[in-house]
């Protein structure tokens, strides 16, 4: 059985004006950390919000551990952990408390599921007679995460867990989430950051209401067929706007200190051009790309599809 | 059943975490306890010293037409009662009204031409009060009367068995002559801090976890939604009774407001006035998406009816038809003449049956209502 599959799924607001989510289609198995990476704004929460069933779709259906969204969804309410992506804990009752009220709402105990979250709530422990409103972004995560794991849910949902907390605060997170994969807890997990997506088993990429690819990430590095280099010059920003104008440029874009593009050519191409164009201290290498450029690329390929079909 | 048995206990516990958490709100959260104790006190406080003023020194006005010695005895008694001053004495009533209007005198007493022992037996001393504070009007009124009737007693045993005359006061009200007694206005802050208390703090309690996002954890949850409100609900519930003795007391002891009828009567009605409340609360909640829409709607939609329907502050009888058809929907209208009959007339349920099947009617509405509105989704 799939743990979720959704069939052509969509969802508007304002009486279709706003198109969310446009005839998506997946599917997550059993036991996986499945990722769902996008921008804001591209339908995460709105796909959350439709499988935890606080939201019905336009058109379309979904099943949640083989229960429908729409007609079964006390079934689903009974058995999914959920995590919004606001901080929705209790901000004026104590770490301990906010925890005992989860436990007692899921008609379980602390005890009964310790080992669950042991390795997060150890962390917040010494902590844990403060208010929830007084922990640091991280903590307050944790806690979160205690409380949406506490009746040890078979399918585990998180919109945007890491976001707006420190990196050592997200490496944790991601570690705990592992180790949940591998007792037997499926992860639905959304994130607005690239580097997150390799520690998903699987991770479908979304855009303005579009899915665009699910793979592992592994694959998605590998299917990536283009010619990618890393490019720098003392001008930064004039470097930009040249390698736009550069003619065998199929992409380009800002990445950090350097720029990224894609050619339709090769590297002594692109450097005799920059050279001409007066750029000096000119740095060119070629890179294996990263889950940002394969994103970036899977936006072009669509966009340039959608205009080929508004052009004919 | 085993089974069934099981699910119950489940359903307490939930039932009895919620509870548990929704009173740690109210009890960390200073406003809310404010909001909750501090504001009846002070409304009642406030209201009830600021009506029931003691009369001291008040200025009035003597208009002697008849220069008698009965009218010049009657004026040395007012005189010398530590009550009034007499600011101003004329011989001619033309200017009452200016001074009046002016604030320089809180009343006037007049005698007329004829006043007096010669003229017979029929004598009619004036009074002319200002009504804008009914309080004081009336106070006034009571003790002219006193004083006047102190008098004619003093005459009468002057002159043994034998009344020598009798003295009527005829009292005309400027601007307020629907009197009304400063007694009315307790019932009427009851019936508008419960108003206040009951839907405004149940309505944003449920409105904040919306705001906050945990009614979103609270809904992709096992716990029934209809327990949600439930348990909103009940610790409001428990707080508002615990408010309305508080409030009880204070009328009673330190305002000398009576309780003449059962006490169990008047807290079995306002039990029922603050599920009114607490429904109205819930129907809110259901519409508000904000805390400040929230407070926004039960402050226009409920304390401003309140104040302006209730009929305490302002009398209903001398308010358009259509606009005293509308008072009819305001539970609060309702209540307090259910509080009014109980403390000061002493009624009891009998008379009373009419407004209580009213306000459970509205209540039984209500809940309909808001069970109906409350989303178990979020769109």
């Amino acid at each position: 059985m799939k743990i979720i599959e959704i069939n052509n799924l969509t969802k508007t607001y304002n009486k279709g004006k706003v198109i969310a989510l446009d005839n998506i289609n997946l599917a997550v198995e059993e036991s996986e950390i499945f990722g769902l990476i996008g921008p804001d704004g591209a339908g995460k929460t709105t796909l959350f919000r439709l499988l935890t069933t606080l939201l019905t779709p336009d058109k379309g259906n979904a099943k949640v551990l083989g229960y429908d969204i729409v007609e079964d969804f006390e079934a689903i309410r009974e058995s999914v952990g959920y995590m919004p992506g606001r901080f929705s804990l209790y901000s004026d009752l104590t770490v301990k408390e906010n925890l005992q009220f989860f436990a007692t709402l899921f008609d379980t105990t602390i005890e009964e599921n310790y080992h669950l979250i042991k390795d997060i709530y150890e962390q917040i422990e010494p902590f844990k007679n403060r208010r929830a409103g007084n922990l640091s972004g991280g903590m307050k995560q944790k806690l979160a995460l205690s409380c949406a794991l506490i009746h040890k849910p078979k399918l585990l949902f998180l919109d945007e867990p890491t976001t707006g907390i420190d990196p050592v605060s997200r490496v944790d997170l991601w570690n705990m989430l592992k180790k949940l994969g591998r007792e037997g807890i499926t992860i639905f997990v959304s994130t607005p950051y690239m580097d997150e997506a390799t520690k998903c088993d699987r991770i479908a990429f979304i855009d303005n209401g579009h899915i665009l690819n699910i793979e592992s990430p592994e694959n998605i590095i590998t299917n990536y067929k283009q010619n990618l280099f890393a490019v720098k010059s003392e001008k930064t920003y004039l470097l930009l706007k040249a390698l736009e104008k550069f003619p065998k440029t199929i992409n380009s874009y800002a990445f950090g200190e350097y720029a990224h593009v894609v050619l339709n050519g090769d590297e002594n191409q692109l450097k005799e051009y920059l050279v001409q164009n007066d750029f000096k201290e000119i740095d060119i290498k070629k890179i294996d790309p990263n889950i940002e450029d394969c994103f970036i690329e899977e936006i072009r390929v669509i966009s340039q599809h959608n205009r080929g079909i508004n052009e004919a | 059943m085993h089974h069934k048995k099981k699910n119950n206990t489940k359903i307490f516990k939930q039932f009895g975490a919620f509870i548990r958490k929704e009173f740690y709100h109210v009890f960390r959260d200073k406003r809310t306890l404010l909001v909750m104790f501090a504001l009846p006190a002070v409304q009642i406080l406030l209201f009830g010293f600021a009506l029931t003023n003691e009369l001291k020194n008040a200025n009035i006005m003597v208009v002697n037409q008849a220069s008698s010695i009965e009218s010049k005895e009657i004026t040395d008694k007012i005189e010398a009662s530590p009550f009034f001053t007499i600011k101003m004495a004329e011989h001619n009533a033309e200017n009452v009204e200016t001074y009046i209007k002016q604030g320089k005198i809180k009343a006037v007493v007049i005698f007329p031409e004829n006043f007096g022992r010669a003229t017979g037996k029929d004598n009619t001393v004036q009074l002319i009060t200002e009504g804008t504070d009914p309080n004081i009007a009336k106070t006034i009124i009571n003790y002219i009367n006193a004083i006047i009737g102190d008098y004619q007693l003093t005459e009468l045993n002057k002159n043994g068995t034998k009344m020598p005359f009798t003295i009527d006061v005829e009292v005309a009200m400027l601007y307020n002559p629907e009197l009304n007694g400063s007694m009315m206005f307790i019932p009427g802050v009851i019936a508008m801090v419960m108003m206040i208390v009951c839907t405004t703090l149940t309505a944003v309690s449920v409105v904040r976890e919306k705001e906050f996002g945990s009614f979103e954890v609270l809904l992709v949850s096992p716990l029934r939604p209809i327990l949600v409100l439930i348990s909103k609900a009940l610790p409001y519930f428990v707080l508002s009774f615990a408010n309305l003795i508080i409030i009880l007391l204070m009328s009673k002891y330190i305002l000398g407001v009576p309780l003449k009828g059962s006490v169990f009567l008047l807290m079995a009605e306002s039990m029922l006035f603050i599920l009114t409340c607490l429904t109205f609360g819930l129907l809110f909640s259901s519409i508000a998406e904000t805390q400040a829409v929230a407070m926004l709607l039960s402050m226009m939609g409920m304390l401003l009816p309140t104040i302006l329907f209730t009929g305490f502050i302002f009398p209903l009888e001398n308010m358009p038809t259509f606009y005293q058809w509308l008072a009819n929907i305001v539970p609060a209208k309702w209540y307090f003449i259910v509080v009014k009959d109980i403390m000061l007339k002493g009624v009891g349920f009998a008379s009373i049956w009419k407004e209580t099947a009213i306000l459970g009617g509205m209540t039984i509405t209500l809940t309909a209502l808001s069970l109906l509105k409350f989303k178990k989704r979020m769109q």
